[in-house]
């Protein structure tokens, strides 16, 4: 495929921010926004005025909050008059933001601009949420009642049917992601897992129990990013977007030719890697989407970073473990499962981690030594995913 | 002095065990018990309502009470479950206890603390020189939704209590209420269960308002935990009140003796008036008592008591009658998931 080569596309990200995630009833979109938006253009040492167009990454504002239009909403909130446009790829949504702003960027129609993505999502009854999500599947799946920890489920039985993985290494995902997520502030929990917690917390849907599942959160993360030489030069924060790369696949589970991977996953994997002109193993460090502890295990395989079936031992080994591991560092912000799931602002959250762990400022957590860091975001059961590399 | 002229309790005799309940959507007994604290829960007959719980209540405290039932000036019955949305409680009970006609009655609406707002309301009245006597009840038959988290609390009983002037048995010294709109736990008009808002009827909750009015209360009369002998909350659950009076101060021994949802789970706008009267039946004269209630939507009423020589006449007469709040728990009868949904009226 034509497109599967080395792409230079000299965008850099000069400023990154994300709120705190979790439960923040007291603080309306709005202010959650306003936060993201503001620090990151702090951090980027730019003024609002210098942003060309916005990009907001967002899912449920519409069944949920019954707003939508966002691009508008939330430029009036940052009193901008840009261009401004609501990406929704359901989880994917921030992701795919992302991936919009730097193909405006790249077309030469802006040269700076702000992605926000944005969830708020405990205001509203767990089940009316649950409803919701489901808009990312298909009607069948609807129809016949299935909910997303059921059909992650489904994925979960068939990892283990075909590659023997067990319940155990599954709860390890937990038990590393709150680890790390026990080490950022801004993360949801920070309280620390045992694998026998995880095994005896209750069973949402057979063989996932609720602690393998990712909360319910609100929150917002921002990135500036711009093809401006004189920014870069001057802010100093030169983190480049190696590559920016989405993909997609059917949007229900049944219609897939196998369960045993995640395509979408392998095909933004290796769209990214060749424009970036790396492999999996000069990663350093990664954020992946774990809305589930199966669907690390399967971002670690469907990525390229283990072979099928070798993941979960590996991350049962600690392998993917801050502070155990010279190899690759997985989820240092807590992934989806311990950081929280806004599900509009995590694709950006992913990659504020990366830029923070790249420029050293990762605080306790920090990952030392790093170059390249990858942002896998998916949407749905695996119909859209988002890969982004970082170098610094 | 305004204060407590009499008390008089009621708890319907029938009980569920949450296992019982926990089996029926096949949840684990144990996780269910440990979560909340509580084994059991009592049930309200088939033939009972908050009319019948408030009038077996009122009734009690008027027998044990130095007054005539047309002493009584002023009625409010708090609710959740008022059986007529129009045509009111108050009056149904007023005219059984054979109050007379010359006393302004009102049903009272404010989740768990309608009858605590009640009680606020008739010192008021009292020491204004307006009535003599007062009685606020809170009563409900609680109300759940099949498979709902509240099912397994959701209780039945009543609590009266007569304020005046003339040698109460407990002594009104200070009182706060602290107040939000704060939408935790509703039912609009017509729906049959109310709706909560999970871990939201917590802190922001619960917790902000139930302090607010305590330390409000500490503040003005500058009082300490140590400087009390007693200490009830409102009881939603098991933990909620344990862990307000630990945040607060208090210790174990204060709070234990008003634990009754430990036994008989939470019977709404009764709860924390239940909390006091199982207090008052072993409370020495002299003695202490902080009390504060919590009304989801939401407030909280703080009121600080001293019990008096008197007390002892009103415990001696329950004593008589078998009908401490000890005794109302003792007395049950334990019934099925199916039987407790007819009782209910839900089949």
């Amino acid at each position: 495929m034509n497109h599967e080569r080395l792409i230079i596309m000299n965008i850099y990200i000069i400023g990154a921010a994300t709120t705190k995630f979790g439960e923040l009833w007291g603080i309306s979109p709005r202010r959650l926004a306003r936060q993201a938006v503001t620090d990151a253009l702090k951090d980027a040492e730019i003024s609002k005025d210098q942003v060309e167009a916005l990009f907001v990454g967002n899912m449920l504002s519409g069944m949920l909050g019954g707003q939508e239009h966002l691009g508008a909403f939330f430029a009036e909130e940052l009193g901008l008059s840009v261009p401004a446009f609501k990406i929704e790829g359901a989880c994917a949504s921030g992701g795919l933001a992302l991936h919009a702003a730097v193909t405006s960027v790249l077309s030469g129609q802006n040269k700076t601009v702000a992605v926000l993505g944005v969830e708020k999502m405990t205001d509203h009854k767990p089940e009316d949420v649950a409803t919701a999500l489901m808009g990312a599947g298909t009607e069948g799946e609807r129809l016949a009642g299935a909910t997303f920890p059921g059909l992650y489920a489904m994925l979960a039985r068939a990892h283990m049917d075909t590659y023997n993985t067990t319940e155990e290494q599954m709860a390890a995902v937990a038990v590393k992601n709150h680890f790390h997520a026990s080490l950022n502030p801004n993360a949801q929990f920070h309280a620390l897992l045992t694998v026998d917690k995880v095994m005896k917390s209750a069973c949402v849907a057979d063989p996932l129990k609720l602690l393998d599942c990712s909360p319910i959160s609100d929150g917002a993360a921002a990135v500036i990013i711009t093809s401006d030489k004189k920014q870069v030069t001057r802010n100093k924060k030169n983190i480049e977007i190696a590559a920016s790369a989405v993909a997609t696949d059917t949007l229900g589970l049944a219609q897939r030719k196998s369960l045993s991977e995640l395509a979408a996953t392998k095909r933004a994997a290796g769209q990214a890697y060749a424009r970036a002109g790396i492999k999996p193993e000069d990663a350093d460090i990664a954020e992946v989407h774990d809305c589930f502890t199966i669907a690390e295990i399967y971002a670690m395989e469907d990525l390229g970073f283990y072979a099928k079936g070798d993941a979960a031992g590996a991350i049962e080994r600690g392998e993917t473990t801050l502070g155990k591991t010279n190899k690759l560092v997985v989820n240092p912000s807590g992934g989806l499962k311990g950081c929280g799931h806004p599900v509009g602002a995590t694709g950006v959250k992913q990659v504020v981690e990366l830029v923070d762990q790249l420029l050293g400022r990762a605080g306790v957590r920090q990952v030392e030594g790093i170059k390249i860091g990858l942002a896998h975001n998916v949407g749905g059961s695996g119909a859209t995913a988002v890969v982004h590399i970082l170098k610094i | 002095m305004v204060g407590i002229i009499s008390y008089g309790t009621y708890i319907p005799r029938c009980r569920i065990k949450l296992g019982h309940i926990a089996q029926a959507w096949k949840k684990n007994e144990n996780d269910v018990v440990c979560s909340l604290g509580v084994g059991e829960k009592s049930v309200p007959g088939i033939d009972e309502d908050a009319v019948t719980i408030a009038l077996e209540a009122g009734t009690s405290a008027l027998r044990n009470s130095h007054i005539q039932p047309e002493d009584i000036q002023a009625l409010f019955v708090g609710s959740e479950s008022h059986p007529y949305a129009v045509n009111p409680t108050s009056t149904i009970v007023g005219e059984l206890l054979g109050v007379g006609n010359r006393y302004i009655a009102a049903d009272l609406e404010f989740a768990c603390k309608a009858a605590t707002a009640g009680m606020q309301a008739i010192a008021g009245m009292v020491s204004s020189g307006h009535i003599s006597y007062g009685m606020a009840i809170g009563a409900d038959t609680a109300q759940s939704k099949p498979h709902d988290a509240l099912e397994y609390t959701s209780a039945a009983a009543g609590a009266a209590f007569v304020i005046g002037s003339k040698k109460p048995a407990a002594e009104l010294l200070a009182y706060t209420s602290y107040s939000s709109d704060t939408p935790d736990f509703w039912r609009r008009d017509g729906i049959r269960y109310p709706t909560h808002a999970g871990r939201f009827t917590g802190e922001p909750a619960y917790f902000a308002h139930v302090s607010g009015a305590a330390r409000d209360l500490f503040e003005n009369i500058s009082l300490k935990p140590d400087d009390v002998d007693y200490c009830v909350f409102h009881m939603p659950n098991a933990k909620f009140p344990r862990d307000i009076a630990r945040r607060l101060g208090f210790t174990k021994e204060q709070l234990a003796p008003s634990l009754t949802i430990d036994a008989i789970g939470n019977p709404y706008s009764a709860s924390s008036l239940l909390g006091l009267a199982a207090v008052l039946d072993q409370a020495k004269p002299g003695q202490t008592i902080f009390m504060v209630s919590y009304g989801s939507g939401a407030g909280s009423d703080a009121f600080l008591w001293k019990t008096t020589p008197t007390l002892p006449n009103i415990q001696n007469a329950k004593r008589k009658t078998q009908t401490y709040v000890k005794n109302q728990i003792e007395q049950k009868t334990y019934i099925d998931y199916v039987q407790y949904l007819k009782q209910t009226h839900k089949i």
